[in-house]
């Protein structure tokens, strides 16, 4: 189907940007540690990290598919910024009807483990437990949780770490996640609010390994790119590595779970529309765990493609590499959606799974 | 991104294909009995209701017996019979790639005589494309036709015909005879013909496979005579036509619902709680299958649009076979049984003939060698 022409301009307006402002150099200086605050000015102008909100709460009623179709081109760049989290964090914070920024949010917890708790403190609140592993928590002027309260889940806003026990982490590509423990911290009463919208932590755990799954599918674009074009630079026995049969059939792998990646990817995305739990998980399950096993192959083949330079911190490869062997535990490892898809299949039995998979 | 990339925009179903399904289920449920798994059966009867139906040649013009239905309507016809493992031999290559070749390059006279007969599920036909000393190397076919007075003699044989003792026609693939210096273009001279099966001159010998059954052929040409009418396209325009019907043989979504009873028998294994590395081994298979489904209905989509997707159609084939040739082996590792050939449609007897039928899959219709090569192509490289 013909991709709406708003959304291939937003897509290629992205593009440029992240070629401008997300080169090399950013993403190494944001691995050491430095914010990079004008990538994400310039994100933030285009209004992408709250456009999904309603246009009454400062977002533009986007469509999810156009942005999630903009987390992939985030993920071909390396972009390392929150956005995938500030995206997450405004849906759940809009819907609670909690204060919202356009600054860098992120959103938790991120981990099937965790659990949070919120007790009433007079007019206010307390809130005790562990949020592992929060994406970009450290540069985030606002923190949104979901925590199991009294009557329920609630959303909480936090304006920062200020207030928790902080330990800082990075996964293997370098990116911030760090973990907050609470031990009783006191919050007011409009920091809290019940989640709506089905905004709970089963959908913010399915939409955050939808973001991740979307991502890995621009990291492994990204890596497919750079390898079929060293395969035709680098020469050897006098010719280019890509005139060797051995080098092409690999490439031809490389280019076919690329290819699965973003059509799996896709299969996530288009049920995002449909405001139903038990497809989206059925779908997104289907996504994370197609997108993980072509990360794991297509890894391999673009770092045998490229031979030592690859394996450089100066050249790009390792961006998307890195990225891709991180990203593919974060929100369920591969293996962990494949026991939830067939858990699913096999409980409604194995005469329903061709109407399941053929249902429109 | 400087490089070329494969696309496959996501295609939704139009409604007029969601409420086919229905009719086509409904179908396979009267015809329960003729269901079965991988045997390829060739029942024309079958066939002929398929066509009574208006389900073989859908998206053909009326005038020449189709139905100018979409590709997407096609396309449930198709997966649903291959899910329920119903008996399309006997229409399904002329379906598929020679009714559509026919339609790109026969003449009017051609389109008239053989298109409402394929759609009507009344002629077979087979594929006259590979010999004993050319297989992926195609150019290579040492058959040769000469033309004489009212029409060409050919000479030659064919191999690994399939269908060929009970088809009517082959569309065979061969070169016109050159005088005196072998030409230096490898595609010189080669050249279609709609061939009579049961022209004189023609032998046609069984060659079994290794679960002995009768699918594939040997074919010797002796002094045949096809009549000038008979000519597919022009003469030395083969191999652009050659190409063109491989790439409708490629596209379709055949390429994995080959295994899919033995994954549907592994769920009925399982049972509703498997444990964690069953499900997770069964969940891989199903993510693999629903994402080469989906990628199938978008070049299901491309041909809607008339585009002619060659290399997506390479990669959902390389995909496919490998999630297929892996289907038998992710089951002989959760429920490990011996394999028996014999039985009726139990999971032994679907172990042994996927066991079985699993190296063709990565063989037929181009080699798995070949189609990466053809991806190559498709990235810039060769």
């Amino acid at each position: 189907m013909a991709m709406r022409d708003e959304a291939r301009m937003l897509l290629e307006s992205m593009g440029r940007l992240f070629e401008d402002k997300c080169t090399k150099q950013v993403v190494d200086l944001a691995e050491k540690g430095s914010f990079p605050g004008e990538l994400w000015r310039a994100v933030s102008e285009i209004g992408v990290p709250l456009a999904a909100l309603p246009e009454s709460g400062g977002g533009a009623d986007a469509e999810w598919s156009d942005l999630y179709a903009v987390l992939r081109v985030a993920g071909r760049y390396a972009a390392p910024i929150p956005l995938a989290e500030t995206m997450l964090a405004g849906w759940i914070a809009a819907a609670a009807g909690l204060e919202l920024t356009d600054q860098p949010m992120t959103v938790g917890p991120v981990r099937a483990g965790d659990r949070l708790t919120l007790e009433r403190d007079g007019n206010g609140w307390r809130l005790t437990g562990r949020a592992s592993r929060l994406p970009y928590a450290r540069s985030a002027r606002r923190i949104i949780l979901l925590t199991d309260g009294p009557d329920g889940e609630m959303a909480v806003a936090l304006d920062g770490t200020a207030g928790a026990e902080t330990t800082e982490g990075r996964n293997m590509a370098g990116e911030p996640r760090d973990t907050l423990s609470f031990s009783g911290m006191r919050l007011v009463a409009d920091a809290a609010a019940p989640v709506r919208g089905g905004t709970t932590r089963a959908a913010l755990y399915r939409r955050g390994a939808l973001a991740r799954a979307t991502m890995m599918s621009g990291a492994l674009e990204r890596a497919m790119d750079l390898a079929v074009t060293y395969a035709q630079e680098r020469q050897q026995f006098g010719r280019p590595i890509s005139k060797f049969q051995a080098v092409q059939q690999n490439l031809a792998v490389l280019a076919g779970q690329t290819a699965a990646a973003v059509a799996a990817a896709n299969v996530g995305i288009e049920s995002l529309s449909r405001n139903d739990p038990e497809v989206e998980e059925f779908r997104v399950a289907i996504a994370k765990t197609r997108v993980g096993d072509a990360a794991t192959l297509a890894c391999e083949i673009a770092h045998q493609v490229h031979g030592a330079i690859g394996f450089t911190q100066e050249y790009a490869l390792q961006l998307a590499t890195r990225r891709l062997w991180s990203w593919r535990e974060e929100f369920g490892a591969d293996v962990e959606w494949a026991a939830r898809l067939g858990a699913i299949v096999c409980a409604r039995g194995a005469d329903e799974l061709w109407p399941i998979l053929s249902a429109p | 991104m400087a490089s070329p990339m494969f696309r496959f925009d996501p295609v939704e179903l139009p409604p007029e294909a969601i409420a086919l399904r229905h009719e086509v289920r409904a179908f396979i449920k009267e015809h329960q009995h003729l269901m079965g798994f991988t045997r390829g059966e060739f029942n024309r009867d079958f066939s002929r209701a398929m066509g009574k139906r208006g389900w073989i040649g859908m998206t053909w013009p009326k005038q020449y017996g189709g139905h100018e239905r979409s590709s997407f309507e096609r396309y449930v016809v198709i997966e649903e019979m291959l899910v329920a493992g119903a008996p399309l031999s006997a229409h399904y290559t002329g379906d598929r790639q020679s009714g559509p070749n026919l339609l790109r390059f026969g003449t009017e006279e051609q389109k008239q005589f053989f298109l409402p007969k394929i759609a009507a599920g009344e002629l077979t036909f087979c594929i006259g494309m590979s010999e004993p000393n050319s297989g992926s190397d195609l150019a290579g076919t040492r058959t040769r036709a000469v033309k004489v007075d009212g029409g060409y003699k050919i000479n030659g044989s064919k191999l690994w015909t399939s269908n060929a003792h009970r088809a009517d026609y082959a569309i065979l693939f061969c070169k016109m005879a050159q005088e005196g210096q072998p030409d230096p273009d490898r595609h010189a001279g080669a050249t279609q013909f709609l061939l009579p099966l049961k022209s004189p001159g023609i032998d046609i010998r069984p060659v079994r496979n290794l679960l002995d059954e009768h699918h594939f052929n040997e074919i010797f040409l002796t002094d045949v005579m096809v009549p000038d009418w008979l000519l597919l396209g022009k003469e030395g325009n083969g191999w652009n036509q050659v190409t063109s019907e491989l790439s409708f043989e490629r596209s379709a979504p055949d390429r994995f619902l080959v295994f899919f009873q033995v994954l549907r028998e592994m769920l009925r294994m399982a049972g509703p709680q498997p444990d964690r590395a069953t499900a997770a081994a069964l969940g891989r298979l199903v993510a693999q299958l629903a994402t080469l489904r989906s990628m199938s209905l978008s070049i299901a989509g491309m041909l809607h649009e008339g585009l002619q997707p060659n290399s997506e159609s390479a990669v959902v084939k390389d995909l496919g076979t490998r999630y297929e040739q892996d289907i038998p082996v992710v089951a002989r590792g959760l429920f490990p049984t011996e394999p028996e050939l014999d039985a009726a449609d139990t999971y032994a007897s679907m172990i042994a003939r996927a066991t079985m039928n699993a190296p063709r899959l990565s063989i037929q219709g181009g080699t798995r060698e070949i189609l990466r090569g053809i991806i190559a192509r498709g990235l810039g490289l060769r």
